[in-house]
């Protein structure tokens, strides 16, 4: 039995990244993200890997681009301002079918904003990001134990999918710390792909890694291949936890920190007579549009909390299809919502979508 | 029948998408004769620019990334840390190299990466359609400096290979022409040395390729060819401006 540790969120990511076998990372210093390139300088060379220090979030996702092309397992991670930089470097390795691990533990914007936790990126994860047609597979975590876990499993998903996953985190998740148990290394032996340009050995055909299509015909049909693969991943990927959904009247829908604070107001407004549940997607793309579909069949108002202005809220309206109201209650700028915050909106709506 | 020559192997034998005239020819066969010499076909990873060269994977019979704009050091930074044992090349213009790339470039050589960059130094945005690059000589006429480039305005054309030689771990750093037959001979020297610095672990190598743009310069082919030699090297002075043993020569 894997013995329970005491870990950061941002250095349990590293560590379950080194455990899923990911050798390399490249990566340039941002708060509040920087255990992560920190903990991966000491740890990465002890089990043979890379760990470097590049000129910039652009150099580093290039490096990332280099390493995923060539057939290994490879990660980096930042913070807001500094993923919105990796967007070009995203888009090239979406267009170039690469698998890749990229963590965002997102700090509040725009621009240079500040360094306090918030979830104001969900738009640049979720919707694409870069440029052209594309999607990440985002997964967002909501503790130090789920983020190892989803690490683990990202780097399996991203190379079934060849795409590029992201881990969208914030300064909470990445700074708290909390008992996890690391899954023992799998010591499998990671095959180099079938498509890796690692040398065109024993008179094999060259490979290319690439991502321009000069003629419109054939860039169409690129296109519809990157879809079709989020396609499937929107049948076989989405996770998504629900809780006391079966009778609420309103139902919260959060991810991440906000999903921790909705779950105790959660249990406070219930045990104030509140009929309230909660829907936390755990992948927030492809999102669990038919989770909401199913709970606003039952539920009489929705209320999404976000650290932001209202972004994921309407990812909630598209799965709600009008069935039940929409509501939101955000906090942006690197305030945590509370409980009794959270609590005294889902009793305003009660009043007026319930009571009435 | 004694063969005298042969298009390298590690070159696909097909026609280019290059103009008349133009250089980018050149530069792909020395770089493809000396991955046959040093018999590293089978271990090269080249990165393709964004540019005229964009395409270089079509012409090269190894395996092949394409970078985005000015990223190529960057890329080949990660293949090379990902697989130590490959030949690793970019080949990059002057606008992704040391305009947009301009910062990749310097901490890929700061770095001593194991890497060998092919810069063509043309003095002119190609693929776009001429415009200005920041190789291009004071007064000339380009789509974005239609009166000239002026110096007021636009500042001196930098001069990559002096830059790169001042960075310790820039191990080799040269400067030729692809302007005739004695220049070509000494450019192909001068890459089969920074592929050999390479394979000698010595650190970064770069070779600088005076370039022709007959299309974009508006010129027929020999016309670009001595407007080179008249313009551009003396802006421009060729050389060896950093070798592993230490030093620096002319020509």
């Amino acid at each position: 039995m894997a013995e329970r540790k005491l870990f950061k969120g941002n250095e349990a990511v590293a560590e379950a990244a080194v455990r899923a076998g990911c050798r390399f990372f490249f990566g340039y210093p941002i708060t509040p993200q920087n255990e992560i390139p920190e903990y991966m300088s000491r740890r990465l060379p002890e089990v043979g890997g890379v760990f470097l220090q590049a000129e910039s979030e652009v150099a580093a996702i290039n490096m990332v681009y280099g390493a995923a092309g060539a057939g290994v397992r490879v990660m980096t991670s930042s913070s807001s301002p500094g993923i919105s930089l990796k967007q070009e470097g995203i888009s090239y390795i979406a267009g170039a079918e690469l698998p890749c691990l990229i963590v965002n533990m997102v700090r509040g914007g725009p621009g240079l904003g500040g360094i306090q936790p918030a979830q104001s990126d969900y738009f640049q994860a979720v919707k694409g990001g870069g440029h052209g047609d594309y999607h990440c597979i985002v997964f967002a975590p909501a503790s130090v134990q789920e983020m190892v876990d989803l690490t683990m499993h990202a780097f399996d998903v991203a190379e079934k999918y060849r795409m590029p996953v992201m881990m969208l985190g914030d300064g909470v998740l990445g700074q708290m710390m909390e008992p996890v148990v690391f899954p023992d290394p799998a010591p499998r032996d990671l095959p180099t792909p079938d498509w890796a340009t690692n040398g065109a050995r024993d008179g094999r055909a060259t490979r290319l890694i690439n991502s321009i299509y000069i003629k419109p015909d054939d860039l169409l049909r690129h296109n519809h291949k990157l879809q079709a693969k989020f396609k499937q991943a929107q049948v076989d990927e989405v996770r998504c936890e629900t809780v006391n959904t079966e009778d609420a009247d309103i139902v919260l829908v959060a991810y991440g920190t906000s999903a921790r604070v909705c779950r105790s107001a959660m249990d406070r407004a219930r045990s104030e007579g509140l009929r309230v549940g909660l829907v936390r997607p755990i992948t927030v793309s492809p999102f669990p549009y038919q989770v909401i579909a199913d709970v606003a069949r039952t539920a009489r108002a929705f209320l999404a909390v976000e650290m932001s202005m209202g972004q994921m809220v309407e990812d909630v309206k598209l799965g709600a299809l009008g069935a039940a109201p929409v509501h939101f209650y955000g906090t942006p700028g690197g305030i945590v919502p509370t409980a009794a915050a959270i609590v005294e909106e889902a009793r305003k709506i009660a009043k007026a979508e319930v009571g009435k | 029948m004694k063969q005298v020559y042969a298009v390298p192997k590690a070159l696909q034998p097909r026609a280019t998408h290059y103009c008349p005239g133009c250089t980018h020819g050149i530069a792909h066969k020395l770089v493809a004769e000396a991955i046959d010499e040093l018999g590293v076909r089978d271990r090269t990873v080249g990165v393709a620019p964004v540019g005229c060269a964009v395409f270089a994977y079509d012409y090269f019979d190894c395996d092949f990334q394409q970078a985005s704009h000015g990223r190529a050091p960057a890329v080949a930074t990660g293949i090379r840390r990902a697989l130590p044992d490959a030949v690793v090349f970019a080949y990059q213009g002057d606008g992704d190299l040391a305009s947009i790339g301009a910062a990749e470039i310097v901490h890929a050589a700061m770095r001593g990466e194991r890497i060998t960059v092919i810069f063509i130094n043309n003095a002119i945005y190609g693929m776009t359609g001429g415009q200005m690059a920041p190789t291009t000589l004071v007064g000339q006429k380009t789509t974005t400096s239609p009166a000239g480039r002026k110096l007021e305005h636009a500042g001196s054309p930098i001069r990559i290979a002096e830059m790169l030689s001042t960075i310790p771990g820039a191990a080799y750093v040269a400067r030729v022409a692809l302007s005739s037959p004695a220049h070509v001979a000494r450019a192909k020297r001068a890459i089969r040395k920074a592929f050999d610095t390479q394979l000698a672990g010595a650190g970064f190598s770069l070779v600088e390729c005076l370039s022709t743009c007959p299309t974009n310069w508006g010129m027929a082919p020999i016309e670009a060819m001595t407007w080179l030699e008249e313009n551009m090297i003396p802006y421009y002075p060729l050389g060896e401006f950093r070798t592993p043993e230490g030093g620096a020569s002319n020509g």
